[in-house]
């Protein structure tokens, strides 16, 4: 990288009004870390502490969902095994709302599963949420990993907006997942 | 029966079970990644206080932020103390919700239709 893209990079991300940006493997240490930078970062710029327990309802989940989703990616074709476990979690803060980015390897099969999973979110009002994750919640088991299949309906309804997604095609087997979250 | 105490964390809430007052307290915020592992004491605790309840045993939630696997633990906490139930206790929930915070106290109305034992909501300047 030429000494001139540390500064684009910087100009990018003060133009973009980034509080954290964060790329690599999400581990439990880590996820701990980057909760306590954004509590008290939020507790500095952030008035309203309902958006800021917002913000951080919507950061916990999307921090968890990286932190379960990623490991279970082997080897791929042309996709080193570290590598494909590596995610991606930026957050900003424009004049009017919060902006959480994730951007994570997914296996194909399971890009399908989860399309259907946002869009049937996306298709649901404020109710129609609240009464999904009310369903899930008492009929739904967890999983071996403590998942509840919850997570994406609560950061629908934490963020109050419509769930701004796209899968990129990475090679046979992967998509990269990008999910940006928007919080009035 | 020995009262069951565990320190609050960053991510675990302060459990205070008082066998002797039939009183089970959370507190704080619970958003472990894996909440089976951290309820399963709780869970065995409430089992076996089953066994000789108080009259009355009365539950205080009072949680800040919880996540959404640990939602599912809760439920599961509600579901067991549902059991006891009329079955030599009489349980009652408190949830306490700070004021504005809608999604919390959304979160209490939810269980509150989901399990058949008695809820208060109570509304809290800070929790």
């Amino acid at each position: 990288m030429a000494l001139s893209n540390i500064y684009e990079l910087y100009q990018t991300m003060e133009r973009d009004n980034t509080m954290l940006s964060f790329k690599g493997v999400v581990t439990s240490d880590l996820l701990t870390s980057v909760l306590q930078i954004m509590e008290s970062k939020l507790d500095h710029v952030e008035k309203s502490p309902k958006t800021k327990k917002k913000v951080y309802n919507v950061l916990v989940e999307c921090l968890q969902n990286l932190y379960h989703h990623n490991e279970e990616i082997g080897q791929s074709e042309g996709l080193d095994f570290l590598f494909s476990k590596s995610a991606l979690l930026m957050i900003s803060k424009n004049s009017d709302h919060y902006e959480v980015k994730t951007g994570n390897y997914i296996a194909k099969h399971k890009s399908i599963e989860l399309k259907q999973k946002l869009d049937d979110i996306n298709a649901l009002d404020k109710d129609g949420l609240r009464d999904l994750y009310k369903s899930v919640l008492s009929d739904g088991e967890l999983s071996e990993k403590g998942t509840a299949g919850l997570g994406m309906i609560d950061i629908a309804r934490k963020s109050g907006n419509k769930l701004e997604y796209d899968f990129m095609p990475v090679d046979d087997n992967y998509d990269f997942f990008c999910l940006n979250v928007k919080i009035d | 029966m020995e009262n069951l105490k565990l320190e609050g964390s960053a991510k675990t809430p302060t459990v205070t079970f008082d066998a002797g007052g039939g009183t089970l307290e959370l507190k704080g915020r619970s958003i472990p990644e894996n909440s089976v592992e951290f309820y399963k004491p709780l869970n065995d605790w409430i089992d076996a206080y089953g066994a000789s309840p108080k009259a009355v045993t009365t539950v205080d939630i009072k949680l800040e932020y919880f996540n959404t696997s640990s939602s599912k633990c809760i439920l599961d906490l509600f579901k067991q103390l549902e059991g006891l139930n009329g079955k030599g206790t009489e349980v009652k929930v408190n949830w306490y919700f700070e004021e504005d915070d809608e999604d919390m106290e959304e979160a209490g109305e939810d269980y509150q239709a989901i399990i058949n034992i008695p809820f208060n909501m109570i509304e809290v300047e800070e929790i």
